[in-house]
């Protein structure tokens, strides 16, 4: 406390949890889950129902955290429900391909699009199990051009594939938080994991566990697990932090987000894919998500117009005017499945969307600015599927659009959103805008953008006992991709847990961790957890933004090395939750350190990484098409590369399907359910 | 009311606008609003059973899950700060209003679909 602060802080009240750094709790499981999202509780759930002890460990409440923990709205994927007939196969190539050439993407993750196409489905099923509504149970709907008349199943985007699921989920947390209570899965709220255990505390080693602290009570906890599945997110706020706006933590990802699961693996000493991938950001200056006038995604075909209230055309793959909204909705003759995504597509998955010279044609005075969003002129079941069902259950939209923008005297029925006003080139055939672009040394690895752990077809890290699901995997993403592979690696983490035995943890690695952690609390003065993290923040904007070369990007290095060394030992806090908010920094500082050495592995630069090397101009030349690959050894840092579809090489079959059967740990039982579930 | 000539020393609010506001008469200080909150910004009041504190304004998510899981209804009130506020027009008359307004337009009242109460008390 400086002397300034001090005379201000003479009444301060003493802080509200009674606090204990030397308390060291031990808890022993089976499997161990870090992070309890969406991934995090489908995984326990899985692994408990596998007959494991499952113990999940959440930095905040698992009733609610989590980048779903506030909703979903729809979801991905399940081409194998009963009113597809899309395959999996099918799936798995529309992922690929629209996943390729888009900004803020990566080259994908095949072998985990493969097992969401299989088990999408399935895990939406036992969502409906737990008591979220998943059809159109009281026919509010009956009529509509997305809803199937056999299974009252209702789908958004794409009607005639049919494989993207309406569904009524603003409370889905509190569904999986209820079952995993009646199925006796432990859970640990409010404790950061900072360090993975493993066998001799050698990196690279077994992971036998991991050790975190209260960030209420600042007790310190070691569990013990036969193995460990890492379900947490990427690192937000990376490269801009600014808590004075709203947009700091308007961003979809949520807040605890902030790369603790890659710097816990990193450390131990797991292989990591893509790294080097991200995306630009407008950081802090964002608007809520779908609470502005526009026509993607959630808000997906809402009819756009302009001031005079002249209609912004819809066009289909080949620029020809989509003359009703119906057609919106449907793929082009021929055409399989389109994804509803922001473009550029390949043209086999390319979707409708608004004229592709919409920047041109305000420019030249035709439009009128501001536009707005049309629900009026929607039809009625599709306006009402809009607003009603998606913004009303997606994640975030119900409290802070719906309800506020409803009792502010907003209708739907009469009114025109209107969008924010952006430069006419950054008008995008989707929106008509979002938020805009950002300076070019904003950037971010969230919502699906990043690098994440390399896994198998079993769904584990390249460390013996280390599994992952969801956002932490390499190409990981939405809600049921977070699903499917959460279920998935929940039962290949079990059955690998039943089949070994406990380790005795190093205690030399606990007792250093234990130094590591608690240090900024034993420094009376110091510098805040504010400073520090903007002051990483600088630093990747300054030597990792969206212009990288090999110079600037070793001097970024050696500034955030040299951060750690000297400002990162004089850090305190003072309470558990600033010493929290220090030690997601330092995970943070990790994640940039991951992220500089990939890019600067990565010697090209890459459209699909969204990745500009000025010194290595030439996009994605061809000998640079596969993954760049970065691990922490004894001695240094380990550089190395994987082919884009690794997955089906050896040692594992050549096709998915052979390798889904192979590895995917349903016993006999479970999957003759599941055959007469999907029946 | 108090001598408006009284004035104190504070620091500057930390977060773009007081992020949500517990009504004291509803508030049982059962506590739910601080346990559902997924970055603390609220914590308990010194003494048991009182309103808690909105002690960390500035790491909100607005999430509006405090407001979702609080057992009285219109107790806790999430905030849009003036920064995040839109506009919109009615397609038929024209008119132009925005979130907050002076005078706005009644309400729309019509829940979303597959609302139901999860407050339990």
């Amino acid at each position: 406390m400086s002397i300034y602060e001090a005379p201000l802080n003479e009444n301060t009240p003493p802080w509200p949890y009674s606090v204990d750094y030397d308390k060291v709790n031990e808890v022993t499981t089976d499997v161990l889950i870090v992070g309890g999202g969406t991934a995090g509780c489908h995984a326990a759930i899985s692994a408990r129902k596998k007959g494991a002890k499952v113990l999940v460990i959440d930095k905040a409440n698992v009733l609610t955290s989590g980048c779903g923990g506030s909703g979903v709205d729809h979801w991905h994927n399940a081409c194998t429900n009963p009113a597809s007939g899309i395959t999996p196969e099918d799936q798995v190539e529309e992922f690929q391909s629209c996943r390729k050439g888009i900004a803020t993407s990566e080259y994908g993750s095949r072998a985990s699009h493969y097992i969401t196409a299989r088990e999408s489905w399935d895990a939406l099923l036992d969502v409906e199990e737990w008591g979220i509504a998943i059809r159109d149970e009281n026919d509010d709907f009956v009529d509509a051009d997305f809803r199937d008349e056999d299974s009252r199943l209702m789908f958004a985007y794409d009607y005639d594939s049919r494989t993207v699921v309406r569904v009524q989920g603003a409370y889905i947390k509190k569904a999986m938080h209820d079952e995993m209570r009646r199925l006796d899965v432990q859970i640990q709220n409010r404790v950061m994991i900072t360090s993975l255990l493993t066998e001799g505390g050698k990196i690279g080693g077994r992971v036998i566990g991991a050790t975190g602290f209260h960030i209420r009570t600042g007790e310190f906890y070691i569990f013990k697990a036969k193995s460990t599945i890492v379900c947490t997110g990427p690192a937000t706020r990376l490269w801009v932090f600014s808590t004075e706006l709203v947009g700091a933590n308007s961003i979809h990802d949520d807040p605890n987000d902030v790369g603790d699961g890659n710097a816990i693996c990193y450390n131990a000493g797991a292989e990591f894919g893509q790294m080097e991938a991200g995306g630009r950001t407008v950081g802090g200056f964002r608007y809520f998500g779908y609470g502005t006038g526009n026509a993607h995604n959630t808000w997906f075909a809402c009819t756009i117009v302009d001031s005079n209230g002249k209609e912004v055309p819809w066009v289909d793959r080949d620029g020809k005017e989509i003359k009703n909204v119906a057609d919106r909705y449907r793929t082009a003759p021929g055409q399989k499945m389109f994804y509803h995504g922001p473009p550029p597509h390949p043209y086999e998955t390319q979707g409708p969307t608004l004229t592709h010279d919409l920047a041109e044609r305000i420019e030249s005075g035709e439009f009128v600015l501001p536009f707005y969003a049309d629900l009026p002129g929607m039809p009625e079941l599709e306006r009402k599927a809009i607003f009603g069902l998606m913004v009303g259950n997606e994640g975030k939209t119900r409290h802070g659009v719906y309800e506020p923008y409803t009792k502010g005297g907003y209708d739907p029925n009469k009114h025109m959103m209107q969008a924010n006003v952006l430069p006419p080139e950054e008008a995008g055939v989707h929106k008509p805008w979002w938020n805009g672009q950002g300076p070019p040394q904003w950037r971010e690895t969230a919502f699906g953008g990043g690098g994440g752990l390399v896994y198998d077809w079993d769904c584990r890290s390249t460390l013996e006992g280390l599994y992952t699901a969801g956002n932490q995997m390499l190409g990981g993403g939405n809600h049921s991709q977070s699903a499917a592979t959460g279920r998935y690696a929940g039962r290949k983490a079990a059955d690998y847990a039943l089949g070994v035995d406990q380790v005795e943890v190093d205690q030399t690695q606990l007792s250093e961790e234990r130094e590591r952690v608690y240090a900024p609390v034993k420094r009376t003065a110091g510098i805040g957890w504010k400073e520090f993290q903007a002051g990483l923040c600088r630093v990747m904007q300054d030597y990792c933004s969206t212009y990288k070369a090999e110079e600037t990007l070793k001097i970024g290095l050696e500034w955030l090395q040299s951060i750690k060394e000297s400002e990162g030992q004089q850090v305190s806090a003072r309470n558990p939750h600033e010493l929290a908010r220090i030690m997601e920094a330092f995970s943070r500082l990790t994640v940039g350190q991951m992220i500089m050495e990939a890019s600067r592995a990565r010697k090209a630069s890459s459209k699909a990484c969204d990745f500009e090397r000025v010194d290595y101009p030439e996009v994605d030349p061809p000998e640079w098409d596969k993954y760049v690959i970065i691990k922490r050894e004894e001695n240094g840092i380990n550089i190395s590369d994987k082919p884009c579809d690794y997955w089906l090489q050896e040692p594992y079959a050549s096709t998915y399907a052979e390798n889904y059967k192979a590895h995917n740990g349903l016993d006999e039982k479970t999957r003759r359910l599941e055959m007469e579930a999907a029946e | 009311m108090s001598d408006y000539n009284e004035a104190y020393m504070v620091a500057n609010p930390l977060a773009p606008c007081t992020v949500v506001e517990i009504n004291p008469d509803n508030c049982t200080g059962c506590r739910l609003c601080i346990e559902v909150c997924r970055t603390d910004v609220l914590v308990p009041h010194p003494e048991a059973r009182n309103v808690p504190i909105v002690l960390f304004p500035d790491e909100c998510w607005f999430c509006g899950d405090c407001v979702a899981y609080c057992p009285e209804p219109d107790t806790i009130e999430m905030h849009v700060p003036i920064v995040e506020k839109v506009g919109w027009k009615d397609k038929e008359s024209g008119e132009r209003y925005r979130l907050g307004m002076k005078n706005p337009p009644p309400p729309y009242t019509t829940p979303p679909v597959g609302w139901k109460n999860i407050r339990e008390k």
